[in-house]
């Protein structure tokens, strides 16, 4: 395959972005929502070939464009690497983000920032393309943390609402943290291995020289790398940035922090698996933070009533799921929940960003209900994705969350249960979400009852098409025989000998246990919202255990008060004593000079004299001492 | 054709400038400073084409002074970095009333006089009479031009002059120590006379006053703020961009390659005082309302990494600090100039009062936002190849340096993008705020292209560094 | 002709030379008027060159003598100009009480 056409492919969305970016005002809104949209299907359409090339010939391509830098003992390539893995990642990554694009053309229709809007979605692209297909830490760094920054730019994208800024500040600040353990990361990495670049790093492991000296020290560096992982992917403990980032525009929050940014944190421990795979004590720790963040998480969105903040944190939840099963080394697994989830997370917050729309910016689900007759499309296409996310058969989410939960039971039956409370909750909430939503009478105002409307083509096409991926996206790992794990055998050193997937008397059980704990939690949520016609209560009248629930544990009050606040004191303190100390020592020299020099002044008193004293005195000192004393 | 025709043409441009009267100062100064530009890139095209640029000479010979220039990479490196800024700070005057232009202008062409003088200088004593030879021009600039009353101006002015000026007299000591001991001051002889590791040490001492005080190094950073802060714009990117600068340069060339065999725990008291004031400055900055003081506070913190990285004694760590010193010198003019222009409109730098010029001037706000992540070292930009290549050498050096220097990497963000909320960001402010003009567009655009196209593309210039360290 | 000098031996010389030194300084140390301390300044000029006349006898060399034409000569105008200031510091302050004229310590 012609590498030209590779590098077109990557720069085109900049291309994109740079377009709408200088000229996006001149060119008028419908014109650079197409300029924005094309440069996306062009590279889906680029990607679709190189997958099928890969595919083909299972071989990566390599494309060296110059030295970036070099450093005393090794230098770093400015070079790219396409592999199945890649493939995979820009092909659901140009697919739903060529989706998105068509659907933002209709739901920014009316923001006066329009271009920017497009070129700032084009720029992550961009640089989301340059995270998988970087072929060394360091260019999936650039990747990292230009994804970092275009969520900056999204999240704020309403400059003018204070709190939206924050948020923004927030999820970057926080993604920076894991930043550090990234770069951390790369710093052992080089220490071991002397290069970064994952070819080199994947021969030199499986050759087994270096590695097994540095046992301690490689443990660190992944778990440093996982640290980077839990930043971007929204793990614990760094993960409150997300439920804030759905600040941003609703096709962002679909985009970036559902269907690809978050997921990057996955794609760079499977692209490193064979590091991972050496420290099994980090993967029992990715596993435990997982399970742990899957099930907070989840419980969290029992109680939440933004609709997008309830699905902002079963992303939470299902990226710990995914978790969990890189922490079993189970990395195909994960992709294949990747891959699901990016379908029906997508479509959920599509279809959510379609109520909004609809009623005009509400998002609190208290105010909503009754939709599905105004709006059909959105609520059929928002039942199949619900339906897969709580893990109904034969939906995709079912096939991915029914091996991660099958892995953790062969391996660590307490996180497996975890794991199965998390799906249980999920079903419930989501269903709960679906019931507020679309069912029973709609509680909002009487003006918004009359807006109430189907949105455009431009918007119901994304979510059909999501609907049915989501529907169908299973199939590409069936148990018992899975495309993908043999498509990304050559990516997972450890691939398939370590889980085979024979299906026998246990597995169908567990398949059992997992829809009939989907269904209970359908059914708790069937009667609570739609039998009893409950409404979830204001925010003030919360007890309980409900109340710290909807109140996230606390945790964001505990970080502000146990390392934003002391930081923030520690910089009053700073300022306003240290500062004054140590610039009081360096006056004190100038003090001491100038006191000295006024006593010194004294002597010279304009009393002649004293003056003839002194001299007369010191003639007579320096006479005696020059001729007599000696 | 050799480096003498930069600085002569530097300083027969400040002449000129000054005889130029006040309406054609500003033209004048910049055209010259355009050639010493131009002048400067021939040079480095000879240099790389093997062409010795250097200049030799004895001044005299008793004492044994030579007025030797010599250019190595680093120091073309350098003298690039001034000639490069100097134009584009001069342009940052346009449409602004200064009193006497002619004067300003001339002093600012003396002072990029005095510094390139610095970055060639191969002889302690000619090194020594430029490097205070800068302080003089920026000294009269601050006072004479500066912002405040004139009695706290002054007070402010003279704390910088004579706390810097101070610290340099140990270096002179040190090379007179050094000439004693050699019958020369040239850095060759230097380099071959060997001095016990105890007298290393002391040397090491001695120079480390001057350039602590220069950079600065916590704790002797207390003249920084408010000397930034009350110092014209164009006074405070000379002082930031470029004079900060002679500090690191000196390190590398000067103070290491004295004193190789200096005390492991003097070398390790110095490392940690530079990560103090790492975290240390970040956290003032976090609490700072003045832009000005906040930009200061983010310039210390920045340059306690580079001295941690060149006082690492490592390879990488030493091409590191150039890299990020050049890129650190692009990024913080750009953005004293930026607030400058938040000045020009509002006549305030404190971040209370302003706010929500997002909404007037996306321009502006456009290149706000590429100053800043090229500050807090977003790969792409050159800053992150610099800050990377640090904090590699300190993590060859010890673990826990590594994590608490990239701590900057997480206060940055925080305290950069706070000032950003709170001064650009927010409800559309009531007063307009007018969108760059030509001349400044035109400057921001020169540096941002810098910025981000060594991001990309850093080999010229780790090219030239290579023989140099 | 014996030479003044033999009789009275140089020593004696030195003596009253110191002798009228000391008197001059004691009296600049004492007073404090500034015509009696100038006066005292004369005189310990005086037996600076009371002193080198002696010597310049004392080693038969004229320089000596030569030497004192001019120190007097420098002295008179000395006197002249100082007696000048200190007039018209007179005038201006009415004083010439040395413990008064303190202006011009800065």
């Amino acid at each position: 395959m012609d590498t030209n056409i590779l590098l077109f492919a990557l720069i085109i969305p900049l291309i994109g972005f740079l377009i709408n970016f200088l000229f996006g005002k001149k060119l008028g809104k419908s014109l650079s929502g197409i300029i924005g949209t094309t440069t996306i299907v062009i590279s889906f359409i680029i990607s679709v070939c190189l997958f099928l090339h890969i595919k083909e010939t299972g071989e990566a391509i390599r494309i060296h464009l110059f030295e970036w830098f070099s450093l005393k003992n090794f230098k770093i390539d400015f070079a790219f690497y396409f592999d199945q893995l890649t493939a995979l990642w820009l092909l659901f990554v140009t697919g739903i983000g060529s989706l998105i694009h068509l659907y933002s053309t209709s739901y920014m229709k009316e923001d006066e920032n329009f271009h920017k809007f497009f070129a700032y979605l084009n720029l992550f692209i961009f640089f989301m393309m340059v995270l998988v297909s970087g072929s060394n830490l360091l260019m999936m760094f650039i990747g990292w943390e230009g994804v970092g920054l275009c969520s900056y730019l999204l999240i704020g994208f309403w400059h003018q609402n204070r709190e939206y800024n924050n948020a923004s500040k927030k999820a970057f600040i926080m993604n920076r943290v894991g930043d550090l353990g990234f770069l951390v990361g790369t710093f052992i990495i080089i220490y071991i291995f002397g290069t970064i670049d994952f070819v080199e790093l994947r021969e030199q492991t499986v050759m087994g020289i270096t590695a097994s000296s540095f046992a301690v020290l490689l443990s660190f560096a992944t778990l440093a790398l996982f640290i980077g992982a839990t930043g971007k992917s929204a793990q614990l403990p760094l993960y409150t940035w997300l439920p804030d980032a759905m600040a941003g525009p609703t096709p962002v929050s679909a985009l970036i922090h559902a269907a690809t940014m978050v997921t990057a944190g996955i794609f760079m421990i499977t692209r490193l698996n064979f590091l991972f795979d050496l420290t099994p004590d980090v993967q029992n720790i990715i596993a435990i933070i997982g399970g742990i963040t899957a099930f907070m998480a989840a419980s969290i969105g029992l109680m939440q009533n933004d609709i997008k903040k309830v699905l902002a944190y079963s992303t939470v939840s299902q990226l710990g799921l995914m978790f969990m099963a890189i922490g079993f080394a189970a990395y195909e697994i994960a992709v294949f929940h990747v891959i699901t989830h990016a379908f029906f997370k997508a479509c959920l917050f599509l279809g959510s960003g379609s109520v909004i729309h609809a009623i005009h910016g509400e998002q609190d689900m208290r105010h909503m209900g009754g939709l599905k007759k105004y709006m059909k499309i959105t609520y059929a296409t928002f039942l199949v994705s619900t339906l897969a996310i709580s893990g109904i058969p034969p939906l995709s989410g079912f096939f991915s969350k029914d091996e991660i939960l099958m892995t953790a039971f062969h391996n660590n039956i307490p996180l497996y249960i975890i794991g199965s409370l998390a799906s249980i909750m999920t079903a419930f909430y989501m269903f709960r979400l679906l019931y507020l939503t679309f069912f029973n009478k709609f509680r909002g105002t009487k003006e918004q009852e009359a807006h109430l409307h189907e949105s455009p083509a431009s918007m119901t096409i994304p979510l059909i098409v999501l609907a049915i991926l989501a529907a169908v996206g299973g199939l590409i790992s069936l148990p018992g025989h899975s495309w993908l794990n043999e498509y990304l055998a050559p990516v997972i050193v450890n691939n398939a000998a370590s889980h085979p997937h024979h299906l026998g008397t246990t597995e169908y059980i567990l398949m059992g246990i997992a829809v009939i704990g989907a269904l209970i939690g359908i059914g708790l949520a069937y009667n609570k919202y739609i039998k009893n016609q409950e409404i979830p209560v204001n925010d003030n009248q919360v007890r309980g255990i409900q109340k710290v629930l909807a109140n996230k544990y606390y945790l964001d009050e505990i970080y502000m008060a146990i390392i934003v606040q002391p930081l923030n004191m520690l910089g009053g303190f700073f300022k306003n004593v240290i500062e004054l100390l140590i610039s009081g020592i360096v006056l004190f020299f100038a003090k001491f000079a100038s006191e000295v020099s006024y006593q010194g002044k004294k002597l010279q008193n304009g009393n002649i004299g004293l003056y003839l004293f002194a001299f007369v005195f010191g003639v007579c000192t320096m006479i005696y001492y020059l001729f007599i004393a000696r | 054709m050799n480096v003498t025709f930069i600085l002569l043409t530097l300083l027969i441009g400040a002449i000129l400038t000054f005889v130029a009267g006040k309406k054609m100062a500003l033209n004048v100064a910049v055209l010259t400073s355009l050639v010493a530009l131009g002048l400067t890139a021939f040079n480095i095209c000879e240099f790389q084409n093997g062409i010795d640029v250097s200049f030799q000479t004895q001044w005299m010979t008793k004492p044994n002074i030579w007025i030797s220039l010599k250019a190595d990479g680093l120091s073309l490196l350098m003298v690039t970095l001034t000639t490069f800024l100097t134009p584009l700070i001069l342009l940052t005057a346009v449409g602004k009333d200064y009193k006497n232009p002619h004067k300003l202008f001339a002093l600012v062409l003396f002072m990029a006089f005095a510094m390139t003088g610095t970055f060639l200088a191969e002889d302690g004593f000619v090194y020594y009479i430029f490097w205070e030879l800068a302080l003089i021009p920026i000294f009269f600039i601050a006072l004479l031009w500066g912002s405040d009353t004139w009695e706290i101006r002054k007070a402010a002015i003279i704390k910088f002059f004579i706390y810097t000026f101070a610290g340099s007299l140990f270096m002179l000591i040190a090379f007179l120590y050094l000439y004693q001991k050699s019958g020369s001051f040239l850095l060759p002889n230097l380099a071959q006379i060997s001095l016990t590791a105890d007298e290393q040490t002391w040397i090491f001492l001695a120079f480390f006053l001057a350039y602590a005080i220069k950079l600065p190094i916590f704790p002797f950073h207390t003249w920084q703020a408010n000397t930034y802060e009350k110092s014209p714009a164009i006074g405070t990117m000379l002082l930031s961009g470029i004079m900060l600068k002679m500090g690191v340069y000196s390190i590398l060339r000067w103070q290491l390659p004295l004193t190789p065999q200096v005390d492991e725990r003097v070398l390790n008291t110095v490392l940690v005082l530079c990560i103090i004031g790492i975290i240390y400055a970040s956290l003032i900055a976090l609490r700072e309302t003045n832009l000005k003081r906040l930009l200061a506070y983010s310039s210390m913190a920045h340059v306690g990494l580079i001295a941690a990285g060149a006082y690492t004694f490592t390879q990488d760590g030493m091409q590191g600090a150039v890299v990020q010193m050049l890129a650190h010198g692009i990024v913080i003019v750009a953005l004293f100039f930026l607030v400058e222009i938040i000045y020009k409109r509002y006549r305030t730098y404190e971040i209370k009062d302003l706010g929500g010029i997002r909404a007037h001037a996306i321009k502006f706000t456009s290149f706000f936002l590429i100053f800043l992540f090229a500050s807090i070292g977003l790969p792409g930009t050159f800053s992150f190849i610099g800050e990377f290549t640090l904090l590699y050498s300190l993590s060859q050096i010890g673990w826990i340096y590594a994590i608490l220097g990239g701590s900057t990497i997480i206060f940055g963000a925080y305290y950069m993008l706070k000032m950003f909320e709170d001064a650009i960001l927010g409800k559309t402010n009531v007063k307009t705020f007018a969108d760059l003009n030509s001349i400044e567009f035109l400057v921001l655009f020169v540096l941002a292209v810098a910025v981000i196209f060594f991001g990309i593309y850093p080999k010229p210039i780790t090219d030239l560094l290579f023989f140099s360290i | 002709m014996e030479n003044v000098l033999q009789i009275i031996g140089i020593e004696n010389y030195i003596y009253l030379a110191i002798l009228l030194f000391s008197v001059g300084v004691f009296g600049i140390l004492y007073r404090r008027n500034a015509i009696v301390m100038f006066m005292s300044i004369e005189i310990m000029l005086n037996a600076a060159n009371l002193l080198l006349v002696a010597f310049s006898n004392y080693h038969q060399d004229p320089q000596g003598q030569v030497f004192v034409f001019f120190t007097m000569a420098v002295a008179a105008a000395e006197v002249a100009i100082g007696l000048a200031i200190l007039v018209s510091i007179y005038r201006h302050i009415g004083s010439i009480d040395i413990d008064k004229l303190k202006n011009l310590k800065g």
